[in-house]
C-alpha cells in the first residue's frame, strides 16, 4: 500500500485496510456444538463472523481477537487459540 | 504603487490577513496577540472583511477550527502565544501530518513559571519538531510582507503545511512603525485563491490522518521531513517572487549583514537582529571584523545558506531568546549538529539572551563579542552556554 499525503484517503476503502494482524488470540468456531442461534455474529464489533445458509464463517482478515463471540457463545462452540506469527 | 502608514505592529499584521482574504479566522485572546484579532474583528464588523470569524473556547479549539477549514479547503488564520501556543500543540502536531496549510502568527512571549507576558522565543521554539514551518521576522514591514509570503509557502503544492510567522511580542506588535501597504490587486496577483487538490466534500467522501501501521509510518513522517527539506528552495522562491512586487527584499531564509570578511559572526533571530546590526556598524568603525547572520527561517533550518556566511569565521556566537533546559538553546543545538565534523568549522558558542523581556542592548552584544573574541584568542569553547546579563546576586 502507498502512502498518501496527509494520509488522506477516499471513503468506502475499509475493506482495502486489513486489520486482522492486531490480533493475539484466534477464535476458533467448531460447528459441531453450534446451535445457528447469531449471537457470535450480534455481538462482534467488527463485524468479522458472516453467516452465508448454514455456515458461520469468520473474517479473520478484520478479527481483533476480541473473544466477546467466545464469551457469549451459548454453546460454548468458539474457542480462543493463541495466534503464533 | 503602494500606501504607507504609521500603524502598530499588530494592524500591518491585520492588514496583511485581510489583504490575503482568508474563508476562516479563528481566535482566543491572550497577551501579546490579540491586538492582532481584535483588530480583525473590527474589520468584520465594519464590513470591510469577508470571512467566517470563530470565537472559540480555547487556544486547542482555535487551531481546531483551522485544522477542519483547511481540511474543508478553506484558507484559514488565527493568532496565539505563549501558554496558547502550547495549548495548540497537539493539533499542530497532527495539522502538519494531515499537510493543512493554514498560517498563525506566533506572537513571542515567554512560558509560565514564573508567570510574565514578556517576549521571548520559548514558546514558538518549543514547536520546532512539529512540522510547522516558523519564519522570524525584525520589524513591522517585515511582518506584513512575511505574512502574504507566508499563505502562498503554506499553499504551494510541494509544501502544504502550516506555516506560523513569528513576531516579537510587545517589541514589534505593539511599536508603531511606518509600514508601506500593497493595494489589494498586487496582493491578489501574488496570492491566488486556495486551490486544494484534496479537500472534505459530501459527494466525495475522505478522511485524513487515516491509520498508519508500523510497515508505513516510518514513510509518512519521511514525506513531511521531504516536504520541509524541499521547501527551501520554494520558500526562497516565494520570498524572491514578493520582492518583486514589493520593492523590498530581506534576503532569502536568512539575511547576512557584514560576513564576508568576519571573523566573529553572530547569528540571531527576530527583533534582536535590529539592535544586532547596529552594534555591528558600531565595532566595524572600531575596527573589528564581525558580522551576522540573521535566521528569517527557522524550520526548515537553513544550514547550508548559514554555512556559507560562517565557514570562513573563526567563531560564531548563537543569540537566541530560548533554553532546552537540561541542555543548550535550540538554534546552538542545529547549528552545532550541522557543523560538527565539517573541515575549518568555526567554534559555535551559545549565549543565552533576553529570557521574559530581558533588553537586547548595544552593551550587552558588545559583551557578547567582547567573549567570542576571547575564544578566538584562546581557541578553546565554552561547553555550557553562556548566561548574557545573568545577575548572579538575585540568584538564591
Amino acid at each position: 500500500m502507498k502512502v498518501t499525503i496527509g494520509a488522506v484517503v477516499k471513503g468506502g476503502t475499509s475493506l482495502g485496510y486489513k486489520t486482522g494482524n492486531w490480533r493475539d488470540e484466534r477464535p476458533v468456531l467448531d460447528m459441531e456444538p453450534c446451535k445457528r442461534c447469531g449471537q457470535c455474529e450480534s455481538v462482534c464489533p467488527d463485524s468479522a463472523i458472516h453467516i452465508i445458509d448454514e455456515y458461520y464463517i469468520i473474517d479473520y482478515d478484520f478479527c481483533k481477537g476480541c473473544g466477546l463471540c467466545a464469551y457469549e457463545c451459548p454453546a460454548d462452540a468458539i474457542e480462543m487459540v493463541q495466534e503464533e506469527k | 504603487m503602494s500606501q504607507v502608514q504609521v500603524v502598530e505592529g499588530s494592524e500591518a499584521v491585520a492588514y496583511a490577513v485581510r489583504a490575503s482574504r482568508p474563508h476562516v479566522i479563528s481566535a482566543y485572546p491572550i497577551s501579546p496577540q490579540t491586538h492582532i484579532v481584535e483588530r480583525l474583528a473590527q474589520m468584520v464588523a465594519d464590513g470591510e472583511l469577508d470571512t467566517q470569524y470563530v470565537r472559540v473556547e480555547s487556544e486547542f479549539s482555535a487551531a481546531s477550527v483551522l485544522s477542519g477549514a483547511s481540511a474543508a479547503g478553506s484558507r484559514a488564520y488565527t493568532a496565539s502565544s505563549s501558554q496558547g501556543l502550547l495549548l495548540m500543540t497537539e493539533v499542530l502536531y497532527a495539522s502538519a501530518g494531515m499537510r493543512l496549510p493554514f498560517v498563525i502568527t506566533g506572537v513571542n512571549r515567554t512560558i509560565s513559571a514564573p508567570i510574565s507576558i514578556q517576549v521571548d522565543h520559548q514558546d514558538t521554539i518549543s514547536l520546532r519538531d512539529s512540522g510547522v514551518i516558523q519564519l522570524y521576522v525584525e520589524s513591522s514591514q517585515e511582518a506584513y510582507d512575511t505574512h502574504l509570503a507566508a499563505f502562498k509557502i503554506a499553499e504551494d503544492p510541494a509544501i502544504l503545511l502550516p506555516v506560523m510567522v513569528c513576531m516579537d511580542g510587545w517589541i514589534l506588535t505593539h511599536s508603531y512603525e511606518r509600514v508601506s501597504f500593497l493595494k489589494q490587486e498586487e496582493v491578489d496577483r501574488f496570492l491566488p485563491p486556495f486551490q486544494p487538490a484534496d479537500f472534505l466534500d459530501v459527494k466525495e467522501p475522505k478522511s485524513w490522518g487515516s491509520y498508519g501501521e508500523e510497515e508505513m509510518l516510518m514513510e509518512f513522517k519521511f514525506t513531511v521531513y521531504d516536504a520541509m527539506q524541499k521547501g527551501k528552495q520554494r520558500i526562497k522562491d516565494v520570498f524572491s517572487d514578493l520582492s518583486l512586487v514589493t520593492g523590498r527584499d530581506y534576503g532569502g531564509l536568512i539575511e547576512a549583514y557584514h560576513t564576508g570578511d568576519a571573523e566573529v559572526v553572530l547569528i540571531g533571530m527576530g527583533s534582536m537582529a535590529g539592535t544586532i546590526k547596529e552594534a555591528v556598524d558600531e565595532l566595524r568603525s572600531e575596527g573589528k571584523k564581525v558580522g551576522f547572520v540573521k535566521i528569517r527561517c527557522y524550520r526548515p533550518f537553513p544550514y547550508e545558506d548559514i554555512w556559507e556566511e560562517i565557514k570562513n569565521a573563526q567563531v560564531v556566537g548563537v543569540m537566541e531568546a530560548d533554553v532546552s533546559m537540561g541542555s543548550e538553546g535550540a538554534v546552538s543545538m542545529d547549528l552545532k549538529a550541522k557543523v560538527c565534523g565539517r573541515a575549518n568549522a568555526p567554534l559555535v558558542l551559545d549565549f543565552i539572551a533576553g529570557l521574559g523581556g530581558r533588553e537586547i542592548n548595544m552593551d550587552l552584544v558588545r559583551e557578547i563579542v567582547g567573549e567570542a573574541e576571547k575564544v578566538c584568542k584562546s581557541g578553546v569553547p565554552f561547553q555550557e552556554p553562556y548566561w548574557a546579563g545573568l545577575n548572579p546576586s538575585i540568584l538564591p
